[in-house]
């Protein structure tokens, strides 16, 4: 925890995005999160994502639960809309506030105590109603807020700080996801933002529910050894399957990749998604071979991560519904409240 | 790149810049600290350990440090460095318990200074409380040097200087003041153990162009004429006056003038506003008071009637910048003629020694200059030394008090027959660890986003009419305060051990200046480029750690580090700590006890 403010003072040649701001216009306050917490490192790089989108942070929202994960909306994009909500809950807020306005980039930021134990009816749900957001799970295998108990993704075997095994088998987020039907599914390590940001961007961007399960260490909890979400733990069995590399139209494209080995997507607003295959046999775009690959992974206890399943041309809940595009609060009183002949004629025409 | 040696004295005393830039490597940021806890007195002593002349150099040092400042990259404008020395001066209590002690019983060496300005002056401080006899010459009646005689009273009020150079002269120095020396052999003759030649750079330059002669009596050389404004021999100057030169002996000529009754006052120069010798802020306190300066244009001729000084024609000439240098071309405009009654020439000094018989073993080179060993300040004649603007031509007084530290210790190895190049003590540094707790550090490590407090003047009219009268009025307690809270501690080093780091970024993610970075390790010109920030400050090292876990290395730029501390609160393992670094540059005293 720091005290001091971080100084306003920044680097003179500090890079300006598209609408003139730096990063640091994207911050928030200072963390109060232990020193050290993966869940930092992934507010920093939802910082020098949304930067290099050059949206204005005004025009995010960041919905949360209950959780050291879910207190991070506090430290990024501090002129931002926001909702903390209860625990488990997001998912409720986060569909209210999206079928009220669409026009908002929607960052959830959650737990895996918060989307997989407490949440985990709200999550299957979200997903399956296709909000289009970018959802992410700060996963540190342990309820970091409430001193370290073992978290539902926690794997069996995996040790307490006190070197006491994990009895359960985790509920693995990402499998879920894929199954339930969310269209964009992706794992990370809060120690790569090299892999990270690019995931970020492409989430934000992506039409749909886009899920990035991030595995961040909790320093205080979970990073001794005997325990399989350390820092060096993850280090040393993570398996990159797929690079993304998000494409803005005003980017050249620096880098061409053999044939056959990338993918590239179009995105709905003009940027391109390049995906570069790792492993020969992964097919992101398979949703039963993807699957069965992250499971087979994880039986040996590699973690593969990457952007593990991408479905283009995916629909949302508005699509779905067929409700307002236009945002409640740009919508006159005529047509927000309808008087009583109109409610009149709906019964009207039913019975 | 190597993993950096942080235990090379020269890194991190590189990272206190201004300490780094001052010829006598002062500690800055520890005054400046002591500043900021009114401990006035122990902030003096600091200063007087390292410059000798805190409250002299308070008011007229050429601040090297200034420009050297890092905060005139993190922002614009570096912390007011010498007038906070001011302060430690003008606030101080009784320094008396903390002098060194002269012990009564002399060593039985004899040393003889010749000169009396601050080179001798601090030559004596040093070597007094090792029991040396110090016989110090001078042909002025007083000690200082120019300080005395030459830097005018509203910048430098005498009853400071006073101050300073008696505290020295009653160490215990013998001096011999009105005493003019005219022969080295004579010196010689006397049979000292060793000589200190601070003699200083006497002559001023004069300038031979069609009409010189006949208006001699028109022409005074400024440093001559300055010196007779110090003494008391000029109290007035009538007409209008023309001061040629753009260094410090121009304005102080031309401010002098101001106020001795001059009708007008011009100074003409001959190159370009920019690259004038005058400090920017002289050129400022000068053209405040109302006196223009015309720059590209060399005089041509000095126009009289029978001998009776008319006025002077100047050429008109821009800068042109060919190979990298500025030279000055015609514009082919008309020349210019100025009116005036009085010239002050103040065009540049040389030391000159017309004294020293060239047949002693002092050897000269083709510029007249002694040779002299850049370590020792040995001449070639094994008993002499040389500082201050007698060694290598004029420079200031902070340099004459770097020069006296380093002569002192050779003309001490001398007298011990050890060899005053090769037996020198080395450089040391210490590195101390400033955390107090959790989140606590024993220096005030927030950083304070103000601008550079201006100093109070005085009313102008109220300086003009008497020359006495000190222009600057210094900073108050309060003043003083907050300008000592712009200081950034560069002194307050982050150290990173490379085995404790677990690479989680934390210390990237919260520093405001993104000094960190972790990448492949790659040669310095590439890494450069590599780091989250451009490191395009050459000069500014970058501290490379040695190969971590993920086969990556840890980049610091040292460059924009507003050494907050922040990156040590949040590295969850004490990879990073702030540690003081204490720069040992070896002076005499650490031989006294
Ligand atoms: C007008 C002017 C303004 C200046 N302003 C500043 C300023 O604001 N800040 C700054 O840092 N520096 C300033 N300087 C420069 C500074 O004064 C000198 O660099 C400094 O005093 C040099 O010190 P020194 O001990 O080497 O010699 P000096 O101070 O020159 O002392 C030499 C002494 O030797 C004596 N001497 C010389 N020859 C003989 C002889 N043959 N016999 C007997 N005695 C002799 C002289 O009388 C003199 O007292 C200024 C210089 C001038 C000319
Ligand atoms: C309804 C409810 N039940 C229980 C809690 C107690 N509680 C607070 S945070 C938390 C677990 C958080 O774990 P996770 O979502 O993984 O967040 P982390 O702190 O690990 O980032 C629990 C059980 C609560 N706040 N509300
Ligand atoms: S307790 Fe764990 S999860 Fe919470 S802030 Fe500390 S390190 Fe992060
Ligand atoms: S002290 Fe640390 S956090 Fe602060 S500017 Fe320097 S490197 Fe950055
Ligand atoms: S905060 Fe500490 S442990 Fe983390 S990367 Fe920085 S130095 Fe290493
Ligand atoms: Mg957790």
């Amino acid at each position: 925890m720091t005290f001091v403010p971080k100084p306003k003072a920044r680097h003179p040649l500090l890079k300006t995005n598209e609408i003139g701001l730096t990063r640091r216009d994207y911050e928030a306050i200072v963390s109060t999160l232990c020193a050290g917490c993966g869940h930092d490192s992934v507010s920093a790089a939802v910082i020098q994502a949304c930067h290099e989108l050059s949206i204005p942070p005004h025009q995010f929202a960041k919905v949360s639960g209950i959780g050291c994960s879910s207190k991070t909306p506090s430290y990024f994009l501090g002129n931002a809309h926001g909702f903390n909500s209860v625990h488990g809950r997001m998912p409720s807020i986060a569909t209210g506030a999206y079928l009220a306005n669409k026009e908002l980039k929607y960052i959830g930021i959650s737990g895996d105590g918060d989307s997989a134990s407490i949440g985990l009816g709200q999550f299957a749900h979200i997903i399956r109603r296709k909000v289009d957001m970018c959802y992410i799970v700060d996963n540190n295998g342990t309820y970091g807020l409430t001193k370290g108990q073992f978290s539902a993704t926690n794997d069996r075997g995996s040790t307490s700080k006190r070197g006491v095994p994990n009895l359960y088998a985790p509920i693995d987020l990402v499998s879920l996801a894929i199954q339930l039907g969310a269209s964009f599914v992706a794992r990370s390590f809060s120690g790569d933002k090299q892999q990270l940001i690019p995931l970020i961007k492409a989430a934000v961007l992506h039409k749909g529910f886009a899920f990035i399960d991030v595995i961040s260490p909790c320093v205080m909890f979970n990073n001794h050894e005997g325990s399989t979400k350390s820092y060096s733990h993850v280090r040393n069995h993570t398996e990159p399957v797929v690079d993304a590399n998000l494409i803005m139209p005003r980017d050249e494209i620096a880098v061409e990749y053999e044939e056959g080995t990338t993918i590239s997507v179009s995105m709905h607003d003009g940027s391109k998604l390049q995906l570069r295959k790792l492993s020969d046999s992964y097919e992101p775009d398979d949703r039963v071979s993807a699957l069965t690959y992250v499971q087979q992974a994880q039986e040996e206890g590699e973690i593969v991560t990457g952007l593990l399943f991408l479905e283009e041309d995916a629909v949302d809940c508005h699509d779905i519904l067929g409700t307002s595009d236009t945002p409640f609060n740009g919508l006159e009183q005529e047509s927000l409240c309808p008087r009583a002949e109109k409610l009149e004629q709906i019964n009207e025409s039913l019975r | 790149m190597q993993p950096t040696d942080i235990h090379n004295p020269n890194y991190f005393h590189k990272v206190v810049d201004c300490q780094w830039a001052c010829p006598a490597h002062t500690p800055v940021p520890e005054y400046i600290r002591l500043i900021a806890q009114e401990r006035y007195t122990e902030a003096y002593m600091i200063n007087w350990e390292s410059n000798v002349f805190p409250g002299i150099l308070g008011r007229t040092c050429d601040r090297p440090c200034e420009p050297a400042c890092r905060r005139v990259r993190t922002e614009e404008k570096p912390v007011a460095i010498c007038r906070l020395k001011r302060v430690a001066a003008d606030h101080k209590g009784d320094i008396t318990r903390y002098l060194p002690k002269v012990p009564k019983k002399k060593n039985g060496k004899r040393i003889a200074l010749l000169g009396a300005g601050p080179a001798s002056l601090a030559v004596a401080r040093d070597l007094l409380p090792l029991g040396y006899t110090i016989d110090m010459f001078d042909r002025d009646p007083g000690g200082g040097g120019m300080m005395r005689s030459q830097i005018p009273a509203f910048r430098l009020p005498k009853d400071v200087l006073e101050e300073e150079v008696d505290l020295i002269v009653n160490m215990g120095v013998n001096a011999r003041y009105n005493y003019e020396i005219t022969s080295m052999k004579e010196m010689l003759d006397m049979d000292y153990d060793a000589y200190f030649v601070g003699t200083g750079a006497p002559r001023g330059r004069d300038l031979d162009l069609p009409g010189r002669k006949e208006v001699s009596k028109h022409i005074s050389i400024g440093i001559d004429w300055l010196s007779n404004v110090a003494f008391g021999h000029t109290t007035s100057i009538s007409g209008r006056v023309i001061v040629m030169g753009g260094g410090n002996t121009a304005m102080d000529c031309c401010r002098t003038s101001n106020r001795l009754g001059a009708e007008s006052v011009t100074v003409v120069v001959r190159s370009a506003f920019d690259v004038m010798k005058a400090s920017d802020w002289e050129k400022e306190d000068a053209m405040a008071e109302g006196i223009p300066i015309l720059n590209n244009r060399p005089p041509k001729e000095f126009v009289h009637e029978n001998g009776k000084l008319k006025g002077v024609v100047f050429g008109r000439v821009k800068p042109v910048e060919a190979d990298g240098r500025l030279k000055y071309v015609p514009t082919g405009e008309a020349d210019v003629y100025i009116e005036a009654n009085h010239i002050l020439m103040a065009i540049g000094q040389e030391n000159h020694c017309p004294w020293i018989e060239r047949d002693l073993g002092i050897e000269f080179d083709k510029w007249d200059c002694p040779v002299i060993d850049e370590d020792s300040l040995q001449s070639t004649h094994e008993k002499i030394f040389f500082g201050g603007d007698s060694a290598f031509g004029p420079e200031n007084i902070i340099w004459a008090s770097a020069h006296a530290h380093k002569a002192a210790i050779s003309i001490h190895l001398f007298c011990q027959g050890k060899d005053p190049k090769h037996d020198r003590p080395p450089e040391a540094v210490n590195l101390i660890s400033q955390k107090m707790g959790l989140h606590e550090w024993s220096y005030d490590a927030e950083h304070d986003p103000s601008q550079r407090h201006i100093v109070p003047h005085a009313d102008l009219k109220r300086s003009l009419d008497n020359i006495k009268v000190e222009v600057e009025l210094g900073f108050d307690e309060d003043l003083g305060f907050k300008e000592a809270q712009r200081c950034l501690n560069c002194d307050v080093q982050t150290v990173f051990t490379e085995k404790l780091c677990i690479e989680c970024d934390a210390c990237v993610d919260i520093c405001p200046m993104d000094c960190i970075t972790f990448t492949p390790n790659a040669p310095e010109a590439e890494l450069r480029t590599a780091l989250t920030a451009p490191a395009e400050t050459l000069e500014q090292d970058l501290y490379v750690s040695d190969t971590l876990p993920t086969s990556r290395v840890m980049v610091k730029d040292e460059d924009l580090c507003l050494h907050c501390g922040l990156c040590a609160e949040r590295c969850p393992t004490n990879a990073w700590d702030m540690q003081k670094s204490i720069i040992h540059i070896p002076q005499l005293s650490s031989y006294a006890e």
